[in-house]
């Protein structure tokens, strides 16, 4: 039996092995069907129909509603790219040192700070957002102390909040954003980190680069597959965010995807849900396809 | 940054400790400018952690390091003008090889940085190599990179930590001869740590071997392999049988009498120190000769093994009392002996070197083995 099954393959055993690739691919193309080309194809063609959810919807390619809905809500998706982005700037400038630190000086606390950076992914999403709203609370010690350093009217003064209070402002829904995304801004770039060759960072210092420029040099270039893998994981993802806006933020502060989350549930405008949906995702695809581009040239330091 | 050109090397009592461990006990070393300098010693000997320490990656213990009159123990790595060219060559593999060898010169603002590259990459003869990626090369290749990228920088001192070490055998010889070759164009001082006997006496001027954290001897080659200092240096350097013998008798026509398990000897009276009784006397394997032609010097013994090698045949001969000896015999045409076969073994006086019977005769035997 055994020596028959190690035999070299006939016509037969060849022709079996060539369909097993695609069975194993079976499974995830299906899932792709299924629930990524399905939806896609439906959000699309919701997009343009007409009527309305007692009368039910009929196709009748009205490409003006995506004019309607970037004419309506250019502000909301300006403000969620620039919430987004100001996020991941922060969450990178957080991260990296964490990173570094975990990666190349924390010998056997390694893992159990990589625990610590998962831990919040234990408990819901929602809960941990609306934790915040306990934290940064009027009375709080966080709001005290920022009013005793005088860093509320730097925040005033910077138009990130509206008063000496901290919750209810764009400060508390960046700052909402980059706690929640920060776990997928650490991982990819510790495992970058994690592969760097401490003995190329003492290679530079041999060669007369002072601490910064071998980090400049040598460190940084060296992580930017993580950097890349870290922004994109925590931008994408925050530029559609509802929940950090609808309970850290005010009325001035609404994302765009609280627009469309109120249309399709509250307002049952289907398609103009469905509209600002895909004008969101190809403004993502642009924003990424552009940033991977300029990052891929080596430019970028 | 040190002055171009600042002089010999200059190590004062320079200590290392890790913890409980002494890595490099108080070292005193001058290495003249312009010298290739070899460390040699196994594993483990320290030998590493001082190259560190004068590239200024290690923080020493204790001690000075002069560079001409330039006390540089405190300066930085990248304020020391000293190059390191690192066991696993160390390249930027996201620069392309010319990057890489512009590196040094570029921090030091240097105008001309690329005309000296790659001048650099010509004299290890990879002038066509600058555009590619070190991945892409071949490890002969990176490592040479690795030595232009040192080189260019025309460093006082330029280290290389076991640069050959991840060659095969035909590699390593060639870039040996091709290493001392542009020690002696470009007159830099080259110190080269290493655990190969023979990559070490094949290219430095000047040799220390190391045995944990200290110096055992310091010597050219020569006198290194035909003088060793104790019986680590005459192990560790090349083969060498020790018989164990005492002194009997005062010098007479500058020799000096002595006795091995029942066997009269004569020794060089100057080879001997002075009040030493209990002595090791070494003979290397090619000194003996099979036969009585060899000298006044002889010992019996039977063949236990031989094996042909084509230039020479190596005997283990094993005497009476149970000791193995070594012996190389030319492929000269003389009749070559059998296992089996009992011969006798000669020397002339004055080819042997006389070491303290205090020391340990297998010192230095197993570090041998283990770096194969």
């Amino acid at each position: 039996m055994a020596e028959a099954a190690l035999a070299p393959g006939g016509p037969a055993r060849r022709r079996r092995r060539s369909w097993v690739p695609y069975a194993l691919l079976a499974p995830g193309l299906l899932w792709l069907a299924v629930f990524f080309v399905a939806p896609m194809v439906t959000l699309g063609s919701q997009s343009l129909q007409e009527g309305n959810v007692y009368d039910g919807y009929t196709l009748t390619g009205n490409v003006g509603i995506y004019a309607d809905a970037v004419g309506k809500y250019w502000p909301h998706l300006l403000r969620s790219v620039g919430y987004a982005a100001t996020a991941t700037v922060f969450a990178l400038l957080l991260a990296y040192p964490l990173a570094y630190f975990m990666a190349q000086k924390a010998g056997r606390w390694k893992n159990v700070l990589l625990v610590l950076v998962v831990a919040p992914f234990f408990t819901s999403f929602l809960i941990r957002t609306l934790a915040w709203r306990t934290i940064l609370s009027d009375t709080g010690p966080v709001t005290e102390v920022a009013q005793a350093l005088h860093l509320t009217d730097l925040l005033q003064l910077l138009h990130l909040t509206n008063n000496d209070t901290l919750l209810s402002s764009k400060f508390a829904v960046i700052a909402g954003l980059t706690y929640n995304f920060l776990p997928f801004m650490i991982l990819p770039l510790y495992a970058a980190l994690d592969r760097l060759d401490p003995r190329l960072v003492e290679a530079a210092g041999d060669l007369y680069a002072s601490p910064w420029q071998a980090f400049r040099h040598v460190t940084w270039p060296l992580s930017l597959p993580g950097v890349v893998a870290g922004t994109l994981l925590t931008f994408i993802p925050a530029a559609g965010d509802f929940i950090n806006s609808r309970l850290l933020g005010n009325t001035q502060t609404v994302m765009i995807g609280q627009v469309i989350d109120s249309q399709f549930l509250r307002v049952l405008d289907y398609p103009l849900a469905a509209a600002l949906s895909f004008v969101l995702l190809l403004m993502i695809l642009g924003l990424v396809t552009a940033y991977v581009r300029r990052a891929g040239t080596e430019e970028l330091v | 940054m040190a002055e171009h050109g600042a002089g010999d090397l200059r190590l004062t009592g320079l200590t290392k400790r890790f913890g409980d461990f002494t890595a490099v006990h108080p070292l005193d070393l001058t290495i003249p400018r312009g010298s290739f300098f070899a460390l040699l010693g196994p594993s483990g000997c320290g030998k590493t952690t001082t190259l560190r320490m004068v590239a200024g990656l290690e923080e020493p213990s204790g001690g000075t390091i002069h560079l001409g009159d330039t006390d540089v123990t405190g300066t930085r790595a990248h304020r020391r003008n000293v190059n390191t060219v690192f066991q696993s060559y160390a390249l930027f593999p996201h620069m392309t090889v010319l990057d890489n060898v512009m590196f040094g010169l570029r921090r030091k603002g240097d105008k001309q940085a690329e005309a000296k590259a790659r001048e650099a990459l010509e004299l290890v003869q990879l002038g066509q190599a600058g555009g590619r990626r070190p991945g892409q090369l071949s490890g002969g290749m990176q490592q040479r990179v690795a030595l232009a990228r040192a080189l260019v920088n025309r460093p006082d001192v330029l280290l290389l930590d076991e640069p050959l070490g991840a060659l095969d055998l035909k590699l390593r010889r060639q870039m040996q001869i091709e290493l001392k070759r542009i020690q002696q164009e470009v007159g830099l001082t080259f110190v080269h740590v290493t655990h190969d006997q023979e990559e070490a006496m094949t290219m430095a001027d000047h040799i220390a071997v190391m045995n944990a954290g200290r110096i055992e001897q310091l010597a050219d080659p020569a006198t290194l392999y035909e003088h060793p200092a104790s019986t680590f240096v005459a192990n560790f350097l090349g083969q060498s049988n020790l018989l164990r013998a005492r002194v009997e008798g005062g010098a007479r026509d500058g020799l000096v009498r002595a006795n091995t398990e029942g066997q009269e000897l004569l020794l060089a009276a100057d080879s001997v120190p002075e009040g030493l009784t209990d002595l090791w006397v070494g003979v290397r394997p090619e000194k003996l000769t099979l036969g009585e032609a060899g000298g006044r010097n002889r010992l019996g013994g039977r063949v236990v093994d031989a094996s042909f090698t084509g230039v020479a045949t190596q005997y283990v001969v094993r005497t009476p009392w149970g000791a193995d000896l070594v012996v190389v015999q030319q492929n000269d045409g003389s009749a070559r002996a059998t296992p089996g076969e009992d011969v006798t073994l000669s020397w002339e006086p004055g080819r042997e070197f006389v070491l303290d019977a205090a020391q340990d005769d297998h010192a230095g035997l197993d570090e041998v083995a283990v770096d194969g």
